[in-house]
């Protein structure tokens, strides 16, 4: 037990005096958190918008107070003709303009029919479908309003109704996969990176030589960073929920022990990376390209698995990140129970023990 | 078993698929012997040593080390040996106190044994203006001797070293083969490999091992009357060209 401790202290002074591993630490969830949560976001907020308004009557004038009011968009600029639309969008800042036909009122009355164009600017393509999309929903509301007054019959009214994320919240997408990469990144890629770093400097050598086992050594470099890593899930936790205002509406203690048994199939990926790497580069390479790219690609983190091919799909089932991120998203947004996620929790169980196990057979304990 | 031979060994073998990097060896050391290992690159004194510090399986053959087999007691062989590798191998970031507060306790010295040693060795080695100091920042020749005397900390019975003065100047050699005739002196038996045939004539007894076999066993003087040679470095150049 003595050696053990002293064995954990030296590790923290590895750790602590390497600014570099200080900073993925601590400050990169941290950094991530804050980027996922504030700046990366898939809402739209106060989006500059143009109106070209050849009618001017109440019709047009009531849409236009109606877009306004809504703080998705603010508008910007009244132009007079239709050439002045491609000056504005060159310029950038308008992202969508509004072009209400003449006689706007006149057709509503006479066909009950009138036009308005929804000009956006689709560089950005993802932006200029959810603009068009909020316009569109001001526009049908408008409708609404309107055919209430006049008795209309026969109309199919879709209630949409976002569960579990009512507002489209992008930060609650963010948040369970950021704490995965984090979790990930910290347990697997710093623990491969630290066992290589023995290797490459001949320590390991001299630790193997000692009358320490083997297990004790690697047992002694993993410890700090579980350690570690459970702060970082904590850290992430409290922030969600107090800065984004994130619920995490299933049980807080399912939620640790779901994390830790994560952190700990990380460490096993980890593990098994440091046994077959030799150096500190090769084990970062590996646990980048093998590890985080798959967690941020394929594991539904970012990309809908369900939209992906048929192909990529079956290979996402292979990635521990992605049921990681089904268990926590069942936890704090639907607050499930186990009963709801053993199934997920069960993989998770039996990746760890086959990563475990191959780490076993591969790590070298005498060299060769 | 004679209780003198620290070290017997007998038809060691060590085989890598069809290749025999070590073709059974034979040989004995005494207490408190300064043996030398040499070879050239390649030859297989490495993998011996692996052998006989626990790290490496023999193929095939017997050995005892410090009295344990080492096929079925590494464990025990590795409480009685210090070892210290070609590469340097003490912690940069950790400060001098530091490395020896951890070899210590992974040695399972108790804390007040360490904190002795610590100031003893300390002492020995002239460190104590930089005994708060990051390993990192001490030049080669210091860390090497500090590496030894660390490599020493639990008292082992057999201190073994692979290439300890590679790459390190003329006096800090000097110093650090007046460190092994001391250890010697106190009943440590030391095994040492070298590529340097100045220290060859330092040992006691040197071997050298020629494409996994051991062409030649003696003292110094005796290999020199026996190749009839001048110095070690022409007894090496003979063996080794064949």
């Amino acid at each position: 037990m003595k050696r053990f401790i002293g064995f954990v202290k030296k590790e923290f002074y590895h750790i602590f005096r390497d600014r570099r591993s200080l900073f993925i630490l601590f400050g990169m969830p941290i950094a991530q958190i804050m980027l996922f949560g504030f700046a990366i976001t898939n809402e739209i907020n106060n989006v500059d918008i143009a109106i070209l308004d050849h009618s001017k009557d109440t019709n047009t004038e009531e849409i236009i107070n109606k877009i306004s009011a809504s703080k998705y968009f603010s508008i910007n600029q009244f132009i007079d003709k239709e050439s002045d639309i491609e000056t504005i969008f060159k310029k950038g800042k308008i992202k969508a303009v509004l072009n209400f036909e003449k006689d706007f009122s006149k057709n509503l009355i006479k066909d009950y029919k009138a036009n308005i164009q929804i000009v956006t600017d689709a560089t950005d393509p993802n932006t200029a479908n959810t603009i068009s999309n909020y316009i569109n929903a001001i526009l049908t509301q408008y409708n609404k309003e309107l055919n209430n007054k006049v008795a209309f019959s026969y109309q199919i009214v879709p209630q949409t109704r976002m569960v579990y994320n009512p507002e489209l919240k992008s930060v609650y997408m963010f948040v369970p996969g950021v704490m995965t990469i984090i979790l990930m990144l910290v347990s697997a890629m710093m623990t491969s990176i630290s066992i290589a770093r023995e290797k490459e400097l001949g320590t390991m050598e001299i630790l193997l030589v000692s009358p320490l086992k083997p297990f004790q050594v690697i047992v002694g470099k993993v410890f700090p960073y579980i350690f570690l890593s459970i702060i970082n899930a904590i850290v992430i936790v409290v922030l969600s929920i107090f800065i984004f205002k994130m619920p995490v509406l299933g049980s807080l203690v399912l939620l640790g022990l779901e994390s830790v048994l994560f952190i700990i199939t990380a460490l096993a990926l980890g593990i098994l990376i440091s046994t077959i790497s030799a150096t500190q580069q090769t084990a970062m390479m590996i646990s980048l390209m093998g590890l985080m790219l798959p967690v941020i690609l394929l594991s539904g983190f970012i990309f809908p698995i369900s939209s992906m091919p048929l192909p990529l799909q079956v290979i996402s089932n292979i990635i521990p990140a992605k049921w990681f991120i089904i268990i926590i998203k069942g936890i704090m947004l639907k607050g499930v129970g186990i009963q709801f996620i053993w199934k997920e929790t069960l993989i998770l169980v039996g990746m760890t023990i086959f990563f475990i196990g191959i780490s076993v057979k591969k790590y070298k304990i005498r060299l060769e | 078993m004679s209780i003198h031979n620290v070290i017997q060994v007998e038809g060691l073998t060590k085989k890598f698929g069809d290749f025999t990097a070590v073709n059974a060896i034979s040989f004995k050391v005494e207490k408190g012997e300064i043996f030398g290992f040499l070879g050239a690159n390649g030859a297989g004194k490495t993998t011996a040593m692996k052998m006989l510090i626990g790290i490496s399986i023999p193929s095939s053959g017997k050995a005892t080390v410090a009295g344990f087999d080492v096929f079925t007691h590494a464990e025990s062989i590795k409480k009685s040996i210090g070892y210290m590798s070609q590469k340097f191998a003490l912690y940069d970031d950790l400060t001098v106190k530091e490395n020896i507060t951890f070899f210590g306790g992974i040695y399972g010295l108790s804390r007040k044994r360490i904190r002795q040693k610590s100031a003893v060795l300390i002492e020995e080695l002239g460190l104590e203006k930089v005994a708060n100091k990051l390993v990192g920042a001490l030049p080669l020749g210091w860390k090497q001797k500090l590496s030894f005397s660390v490599s020493m900390i639990h008292d082992p019975k057999i201190v073994f070293l692979d290439e300890p003065t590679g790459g390190v100047d003329p006096i800090t050699r000097r110093q650090f083969w007046e460190m092994i005739y001391k250890a010697a002196n106190q009943g440590i038996t030391v095994f040492v490999t070298t590529h340097y045939m100045d220290e060859a004539e330092y040992c006691d007894r040197v071997s050298i091992m020629v494409n996994g076999k051991i062409e030649a066993l003696d003292t110094p003087k005796k290999l020199k009357e026996q190749f009839k040679v001048a110095n070690m470095n022409d007894v090496f150049l003979k063996l080794a060209r064949g």
